[in-house]
Order: C-alpha cells, then structure tokens, then sequence
C-alpha cells in the first residue's frame, strides 16, 4: 500500500492490515494446536520419505549371475544414452570428408533366442533402422559424434550429440534410387549433406561440436534397435515384448578425404557388451567387395529410455502423503461447520473472503513445507540405496531435479488448496474428500498405474483431469527419434509439467473463487 | 433386532442425502462405463480388452459414492451426536451396527443392480458399434452367457462389499473426512504404489490381496487362465477385508464410549 493511498483511506484500514496479520496467527493457531492436523501432515511427511527408502532397498537389479553393476553413459547434454553400433572406421585429421552411397538397406528380428545354436531370424521393417557416415570423438561411448544417415522408414536425417535431428531427403535407400551421404570437417564444425544423384547435394546441418580432438575417427555405421511390442495391460504396467533386430546395409563409393596416409579400414562393434539382453544381435560385421562395403550392426545411437530408473519412481509414498493432506484441507473449513466454529470466526472478522484467503495461505504453506521434505527427502535418501543396489538412476539436470522436487510439493499444497475449496463449497468433509481423492487419484489409477481404458482415452482424461498435475513429476522427454510407447503407464504424460501444474491449479483456483463467492452469499 | 432394523431403514429413508448418493452412484457407474466403452474399440478383432470389463469400468467411481454413503450412516450420527440417542434407545450395539449394515447392503445391493444393468445396456450397445462384433470373435454382451452374467452379479456385490467394508473402517475411525480418505487410499492407492514401486514381489502381492484389485478380478471374462486370482476367490478376498473391518468396528463400537 502507498502512502498517498493511505492517507485517502479510512483509519480502519490499517488496523484491517494488522488484522490480516492477525487472521493468518489465528488460522495458523487452529492448524497447529488441532493434533489430528499436526500429526497427519508429519504423517503425510514421513511415509513419503520413508516409502522412497524402502522402494530403493527393495529394488534389487537382478543379472543372470547375481546382483550386477548396470553403466549408463552419459552423452555430452548429460542425458543418458545408449551408444551401440558397428562400426567400420579410419582416422580424420582436422579439415577432411567422407562420402558414400547407400544403395540398400534391410533388417531382420531375432526370434527364438536360446544358449544352443544361432537365432531364428525373420526380415522386418525397423523404422529407426540407421547406416550411414558417423564422425566421433572417440569410440567411447556417450562421446561426441555427428553423423548423417539413411534410416528404415525415416528417410535421410543427420543426427548428432544423442538428442540432435535433422531431416533429410524423405524416402528409402536402394539400388534403384540410391542415398547419397557426405560429411564434411572444418575443425570443431561438422556439416552433413545428402543427395539423390550424387552431383547436386543438399545441407541438412552445420553442428559445432566444441573441443573435438585434431584426429578423430570417421567412417560407416549401422545399428538396430529391439522392436517392441507392447502386449498385456495390467497392474505390473504395460510389459512389453520385443527382440534384437540386426541390420544390413551396403555402402558403395565409399570415399575419405584427410586421413592420414597409410591407414586402413578398422571394424569395430562399440558398446558390444552390454547388459541389456535386447541390444547386440549376433551377426555384426562387415565385409568388402570391390569398392562396396557390406555391414551389419545392431543397437542404437541415441538417448535411452528404457535401461535406468527415473528420479519419480522414488515418489510412491507421495500418493498416500497426497490423501492426507486432501483429508486436513478439506477439514480445515469442514470441521469449523461441523463444530459451529465458523460462526466465531466470522464474527470476530467478518470480512469473509479474508478468512478463507488466510485459511489458503496457511494450509498452503504448511503443506508445501512438508510435502518439500517429503519429496527432496524420498528422493536424495533413495538415490544411494537405488545405487548401491545396482541401478542406473537417470541424470537429470540441477533445474530438472529442482522442478520435481519443489512441483511436486507444490502439487500436494494445490490438492489440499482444492480441498479447501471444495470443502468449503460442499461444508461436508466427505463430500469433498471424496470429491478431490476421486478428481486427482482416480484418473492417474486409470490411465498410469492399473491402465484399463485405451491409450487416446488415457491422454484425455490426463489433459482435463485434475490429475494431469502429475505431469510436474516426468523427467524423461518423449523423443521423436526413439520408437517407445509413450503412454501415461510407461510415465509420460499427455501436457508438458508445467501446463499440467497449470490444469490443477485451475481446478484448485475455480474451487477457492466458488468457494468465496458462497461464503459471503450465504449464512454461515 | 427387527426394530433396529426398521429404526435404521427409517433413517436412512429419510435422509435426502441418501437417495441423492444413491442415484449419483448409478448416474456415475453407467456414466463412466459408457464413456469407457465409447473411447475402445476393436478395430481388426483379437484385443487384449475384455469387453464386459470395459462396459463395467465406472464401478470405479461409483464405489467412491457408495462408500461415502456407507461413512455417513455411522459417521453422521457421530457428527450430530444422533448416536447417543440410537444407543440409549437400543442399547445392543452389535445389533444397532447389524441393523445398519442390512439395510446399507440392501439399498447398494439395489442400486448396484441398477447400475450394472445399465452400464452392461450402454456397452453392449457402444462396444458392438466399435468393432466387438461377432465376426471379431466377441458375442453381444448378454447375462446368458455365464461368465458376462457372473461379472455382472459380482460387480453388484462387489459394491455391496465395497459399502460394508466402508461402514467397519467408518466404525473404527468415526471421523467421516478421516474415514472416508482411509477408504479411498486403501482402494486406490495400493495399485498405483506398487506401480510406482516397480517391485515384482509387491506387484504380486497387491494384484492378489488388495481390496479393490483383488475384488474386480470378478469382472474378467477373458483370459481368465492369467488372472493373478480367480473371480471369486478375488470376491472373497475383498469379503475377508469387509468381515475384518466390521469385526474391528464392531468391537471398538462395543468397548468404547459414543
């Protein structure tokens, strides 16, 4: 308040203001002397953390041969990546090229996979099927690369540093209508083009790749990533099932320009031995013929969403956190009505609105400091025990880590923000648990946890539900160059987190203005 | 006990709120079933959706309203202090808890009936348009066929038990926000923490022994050889959790003071 405004105002004025403080140590009075409250919110507190804690001891990450030590590299953007691919390769100093042609492009599942003998094989169409011209630091992997490639059923896309892509020309390699690739090094610079006939070629993207080494290594690659079927639906989540599949490219024309002389042709399957069962099929190699070069690989170059676990999955007890906190909102003006409290406190300040807003702001305070606890608590505490148990937890970045954490507390206070709404509309503590626990738990039951509707109805009810709040709790990103089922039960959600923070509050704010609206219109 | 019982139907008769939560739960359950049943569809035959579970989906709102009706006929007396006078009239607290119990599972039991009948009519009628055909290999939906038929009666019970298990947790807790919120996290929330929790052994367990899941297991007609548990063993589990909370209530309702 200025000063000029309050010279115009009345003299109560100020005193109203010593009154709002007065409101807010009154209300907060009533939360913290009622044990019931108290103990509920430190109840809602404490299992949050101490859930994550036994959810991290009791997640053993079990190999063939005992408990096993799971690595995840990490590309240059500190995602987690996978890194596997065969590769056939030379050095490159500083400024060169390399080019080629694909002139076909076919892949294969495995099937049938058993100890005794080599697998069944079937030819398939693996979308993201990739051969092409790769630039790398070095063959460790999550290190820096660019490369260009002719994909399954994604046409031309140059791709770099794991999140990276770019499109070009559309359409698939074969002989009839070869795919043309080069790649071209200027010091840290990288430019990838494409071409259909070999003469005129096309820019898909210049890419700075900063500290790259004097001698790199360029050449040809192929992977393959596991297909995945998603099959049965239930309360394990969506199991999925799948295989390797290995693919088999031809490059011809294949040319290098500004390698050292005296260096030949190297083959090497990087990243081959991993943990993961889906990720190398039995087949890479390659073989020469003329000026053509035959190679089959298998894996993937990109970020991985599958082999690690994601920061949220410490975060079960927040559920039940969530309930309790719903349960004091909505007693907070509930059982003022029931006990004919309410009509002290309107007496003693009978500005209505004002009421409901100190109410708001205490329960809202509160709750966000224990759910804050909570939260960072289940989450830091489980990190080690997740670790020391043999998971690869997915990193995330400091900012990332900082909106799950303080969002999803912030969630838990706008649930109990909406009960207090709710509460306050209904003046029925059942009613409006009942109201909220079903509006925000029960569409996040039916889409994520036990899905039993089909995914397009899943995602509606995620975006219009109260429950698309949980989207603040996602820390993997939907790629589009990764095949996955992006589904509410593989924990991605329809809204981006912070526009499902947005649909809650909504939710949370109609209730309070409705709820501030009857209470002046009607007696209390 | 025959003036319990007719004590506790006049009361639950003449409470407006009753008849009111009645009517949402059966307006929610064949609301949601049908809204459920319009979203799915079978475009090429051979899905993993069973059809009679699709068309029973909105019990799992409307279990939300009959427990809130199951809270408020023990709880409200206590909110209202009405409970002093329904003891001092009829001091057999067991009976009085009896009497109560009767008339709840008679009214959901109605009521259930109602809704199962209706959510089954919207879903016969949604799902045959959306690719569950005969030529599909789904039969129209019709309580003919036995296990369709046995869903149906067990989605009614299910809620009677869901009313009855809602009235023992309401004895214990007396509160009604309290009562009510322990019913639903303890419905609701055990699948989402095993999920979150990623735990097979606990997956296991819960798909097994929780009310709710265990429960709806009466509404499978499809695969039935990979249920967790059978239909109505899973029925049975979900009574063994009412029988206990009741048995519970009853004998705080007895011990302590009103």
């Amino acid at each position: 308040m200025t000063d000029s405004t309050m010279t115009l105002s009345r003299p109560g004025d100020t005193a109203s203001r010593d009154g709002f403080a007065h409101l807010l140590h009154a209300e907060w009075t009533k939360f913290r002397t009622i044990r019931g409250w108290a103990v509920a919110t430190v109840v809602a507190m404490l299992v949050t953390i101490l859930l994550g804690v036994y959810g991290g001891a009791h997640s053993q990450n079990e190999c063939p041969s005992g408990p096993c030590r799971f690595f995840l590299p990490t590309g240059p953007g500190g995602e987690a990546v996978t890194d596997t691919f065969y590769f056939v390769h030379r050095p490159l100093t500083a400024d060169g090229s390399i080019t080629a042609q694909v002139t076909s492009l076919s892949s294969v599942i495995e099937s049938d996979l058993t100890p005794q003998g080599p697998a069944r094989t079937q030819p398939a169409l693996v979308p993201w099927s990739k051969a092409g011209l790769i630039v790398t630091a070095d063959p460790r992997r999550g290190s820096a690369y660019a490369a260009v490639m002719a994909t399954g059923s994604h046409g031309v896309r140059m791709q770099w540093n794991y999140t990276g892509d770019a499109a070009g020309l559309a359409g698939r390699a074969s002989a009839a209508s070869p795919r043309w690739l080069r790649l071209i090094r200027s010091g840290d610079v990288i430019t990838g083009y494409d071409s259909a006939d070999g003469t005129r070629w096309t820019t898909i993207g210049t890419v700075s790749l900063p500290g790259l080494t004097p001698t790199v290594q360029a050449g040809l690659f192929v992977t393959s990533p596991a297909y995945s079927v998603p099959a049965s639906s239930g309360i394990s989540g969506a199991s999925a099932s799948g295989g390797p599949t290995d693919t088999t490219a031809t490059f011809d024309r294949v040319s290098l320009r500004g390698g050292p002389s005296g260096s030949s042709w190297t083959g090497t399957t990087v990243g081959g031995a991993r943990n993961s069962p889906y990720a190398t099929g039995s087949e890479a190699g390659y073989h020469r013929t003329d000026d053509a070069y035959v190679v089959t690989g298998s894996g993937d170059i990109a970020p991985d969403i599958s082999d690690g676990t994601p920061i949220d999955g410490s975060l079960a007890g927040m559920f039940i956190g969530l309930i309790a906190v719903v349960v004091v909102g909505a007693l907070f003006i509930t059982a003022e009505y029931r006990r004919g409290l309410i009509r002290v406190t309107l007496a003693a300040s009978p500005r209505r609105g004002r009421v409901l807003a100190a109410k708001a702001i205490v329960l809202g305070g509160v709750t966000f400091l224990a759910g804050l606890i909570g939260v960072a608590g289940a989450i830091w505490l489980a990190d080690p025990i997740l670790r020391a148990n043999g998971n690869s937890v997915y990193p995330v970045s400091t900012l990332t880590e900082v909106r799950v954490i303080a969002g999803t507390a912030a969630l838990v206070a706008v649930a109990a923000l909406f009960a207090l709404g709710i509460g306050a509309i209904l003046r029925s503590g059942t009613g409006a648990v009942a109201v909220v626990v079903t509006a925000i738990i029960l569409p996040y039951l039916l889409t994520a946890a036990f899905p039993v509707l089909p995914a397009g109805a899943a995602d509606w009810l995620l975006r219009v539900t109260p429950a698309a709040g949980f989207a603040i709790k996602q820390t993997i990103p939907q790629y589009p160059q990764v095949a996955a089922s992006y589904t509410p039960s593989q924990g991605y959600f329809p809204l981006a987190p912070w526009a499902g923070f947005a649909v809650l509050c909504g939710y949370a704010a109609v209730a309070l203005a409705l709820a501030a609206f009857l209470l002046r219109r009607r007696d209390a | 006990m025959r003036h319990a019982l007719n004590a506790e139907w006049t009361k639950l008769r003449t409470l407006s709120s009753t008849s009111w939560l009645l009517l949402a739960a059966a307006a929610l359950t064949v609301a949601v079933s049908a809204a459920a049943a319009a979203a799915t569809s079978c475009p090429a035959g051979h899905c993993a959706e069973d059809p009679a579970k699709i068309s029973f989906t909105g019990i799992y709102l409307g279990q939300a309203v009959v427990a809130v009706l199951a809270v408020t006929v023990i709880s409200g007396e206590y909110g209202t202090c009405m409970i002093r006078l329904t003891l001092a009239a009829m001091p057999g607290r067991i009976s009085v808890l009896a009497a109560k119990a009767a008339t709840l599972t008679g009214l959901v039991l109605l009521t259930g009936a109602i809704a199962v009948a209706g959510s089954l009519l919207a879903g016969r009628a949604l799902l045959t348009g959306h690719g569950f055909t005969p030529a599909h290999g789904y039969p129209a939906l019709t309580l003919g066929d036995g296990p369709v038929l046995r869903a149906a009666i067990g989605s009614a019970l299910y809620l009677a038990l869901i009313a009855l298990l809602s009235l023992g947790v309401a004895t214990v807790i007396r509160d009604p926000a309290p009562a009510i919120g322990t019913v639903l996290g303890l419905l609701y929330l055990d699948p989402i923490i095993a999920a979150v929790l990623h735990d097979a052994h606990w997956h296991n367990i819960i798909e097994r022994y929780a009310p709710m899941t265990a429960g709806l297991a009466i509404q499978a007609t499809t695969n039935l050889s990979s249920l967790p548990i059978s239909p109505w063993a899973g029925l049975g589990v979900l009574a063994g959790w009412a029988a206990g909370a009741l048995l519970l209530g009853g004998l705080l309702f007895r011990l302590r003071d009103a």
